[in-house]
């Protein structure tokens, strides 16, 4: 069952400027769904609406089968947010700002629900801290407290490693694998694509106010990933010989390194053929890797490609 | 009607209040003393009775009002402006809480505080002058519902307000003024027929001549309108907080 369903989302702003241009999403129960996408894609915006914070101009949004606007007391119970900027009110101390988290959402104080939550943030030492004594890692893992602490079935997470170190990233990550093992829908907004790589099981890219692609992770990469072989020649080659001309191949770090790229998802890789010439030719090879695009490729020359078509 | 929300807010906020208590009691416990030293003792000393109540007991009520309005006021625009200064206001907005929910939990917030104010300053005027109460229902009427109807104000003044000097600009120029010029520390028929006259589209006019009825059984306008302006002002400050959540005006974009 979709947990998000989102149709024909449309956000236009007092100011004329479209954030959204009919947007569909669907998203599963317990699964992670990265959006990409560069400044003022209209990530924020999207994740807004569906959080209560954004009134939208069109289409509709349900959570957990209910609407956004004609039931939201019941959709809001469902969502967790964890904003991207650090709102936290400096003179609360850690505890008593997640109770009111808790409180805010109608439920019942749950003191132990209350300590499992922080100890899993590793806040609970700093229980009775105020949030202008604590780092900014400490802060943002307050933020994740507070929308955790109504027990929500789906968490957005709008750029939660922003300005973060590499370290404390890597624990955020943990965090959101340990959330979704427990059933949570979690859907990220991020900038890094490395952040999608590594937790997402889907990634959507999103630019200009529509969602340009939304596609399981490996078979987007699969899909759209180009493939590289790269050939460490024994002695330097001055130019191409014939027999290996007009296959695109090229020749790196002064005539040591011959590249072939290729896509690999094609029925033919052409490396069996260009291995077969080279032995031909008797030049003789000392190593060979290959190398997949990243995400980060994939992503940058989607959103170049659809900007050239605009 | 989500209860344990409203409970959430209210407490927060008055938890607010409590980590300054001090202050809190304190100040309005000061410049009360102070009004009565200079207005009392001072200039009271000169003026012999107002309508047969001694001039140190006639602007006990106006003192209280003026007091409990500026508080009130004050309150409940930091209340909702703060979370929309550092931004925690999404949490309210993507809570399961409606505007009704939301107004309970911070105007009513601001109404203790200003009520507790008002009891201070009430006990403070003990100290000074005697004074005895002629109907203490309606007293207790006026004060909780010139705490409410103000914070509601408050409130919406919060919503509007866009940075630190346009949150203390009403109050300032407009509320302090009417506060000053609607009777407070002196009755409207002591001024000339033409300023009675002005005086009367002051509608704080009618509050304190209302709250000053209840203490000595006289007032500048008909009890009736007194009560029937504050309960015009509040219907008027509701519709305006309903109408704001509506539309989402200053709040959701």
């Amino acid at each position: 069952m979709a947990m998000v369903e989102v149709a024909q989302l449309a956000k236009k702003y007092d100011g004329g400027f479209e954030a959204l241009k009919g947007v569909d999403l669907s998203i599963a129960e317990g699964e992670i769904l990265a959006l990409l996408g560069p400044n003022g894609a209209g990530k924020t915006t999207l994740i807004s609406i569906i959080c209560g914070l954004v009134t939208p101009t069109g289409g509709q949004v349900r959570v957990g089968g209910h609407d956004i606007l004609a039931d939201y007391r019941s959709t809001r119970r469902l969502i967790g947010l964890v904003p991207q900027e650090i709102n936290l009110e400096p003179f609360e101390k850690v505890l008593n700002t997640v109770r009111f988290s808790r409180g805010l959402f109608g439920l019942k104080r749950d003191d132990a629900l209350i300590e499992d939550v922080l100890r899993r943030l590793s806040l609970w030492d700093k229980r009775d801290t105020p949030i202008r004594a604590l780092s900014g890692g400490m802060k943002r893992r307050v933020l994740i407290a507070k929308a955790l602490a109504h027990e929500p079935k789906v968490l957005f997470l709008d750029e939660p490693t922003a300005g973060v170190d590499v370290e404390l990233r890597r624990d955020m990550w943990e965090i959101v694998a340990g959330l979704k093992a427990q059933g949570t829908t979690i859907i990220l907004t991020t900038h890094y694509i490395e952040e999608a790589e590594a937790i997402a099981d889907r990634i959507g890219v999103i630019n200009r106010g529509r969602i340009l692609l939304v596609e399981d992770k490996h078979s987007l990469m699969t899909r759209m990933g180009r493939k590289e072989l790269r050939v460490l020649l024994d002695s330097p080659l001055e130019t191409l010989p014939a027999a290996l001309e007009g296959r695109g191949l090229e020749l790196l770090d002064d005539g040591r390194l011959l590249v072939h790229s290729y896509d690999s998802t094609a029925e033919r890789s052409g490396i069996a053929r260009l291995m077969a010439d080279l032995a031909a030719e008797g030049i003789a090879v000392r190593d060979v890797a290959t190398r997949q695009s990243s995400l980060e490729e994939i992503f940058v020359s989607m959103v170049h490609n659809e900007e050239d078509e605009a | 009607m989500n209860l344990r929300g409203v409970w959430a807010i209210y407490r927060y906020e008055m938890s607010r209040f409590f980590r300054t208590l001090m202050q809190s009691f304190l100040s309005p416990v000061i410049s009360t003393s102070l009004y009565f030293v200079v207005f009392g003792a001072a200039i009271g000393s000169r003026i012999d009775e107002v309508e047969g109540v001694s001039y140190g007991a006639f602007i006990v009520p106006g003192l209280v009002m003026l007091s409990v309005i500026t508080q009130a006021i004050s309150n409940a625009s930091f209340g909702i402006y703060f979370p929309k200064f550092i931004g925690t206001i999404y949490e309210l907005l993507s809570a399961p809480v409606n505007f009704l929910e939301i107004v309970l939990g911070y105007v009513g917030a601001a109404a203790t505080k200003a009520l507790f104010i008002g009891a201070v300053i009430l006990a403070t005027a003990t100290l000074f002058v005697d004074l005895h109460i002629a109907h203490p229902l309606a007293m207790v009427v006026f004060l909780l519902l010139t705490c409410i109807s103000f914070s509601l104000l408050g409130f919406i003044i919060g919503i509007w307000a866009g940075n630190f000097e346009q949150l203390q600009l009403v109050p300032l120029l407009v509320v302090t003024p009417l506060i000053f010029l609607g009777g407070s520390f002196y009755s409207i028929s002591m001024l000339p027929p033409i300023w009675q006259t002005i005086t009367l589209f002051n509608p704080v006019v009618y509050l304190i001549s209302g709250f000053r009825w209840a203490f000595f059984g006289m007032a500048d306008v008909p009890i009736g309108l007194s009560l029937l302006a504050i309960a015009a002002f509040t219907g008027l400050c509701l519709a305006v907080i309903w109408w704001i959540f509506r539309t989402g005006w200053r709040l959701r974009s």
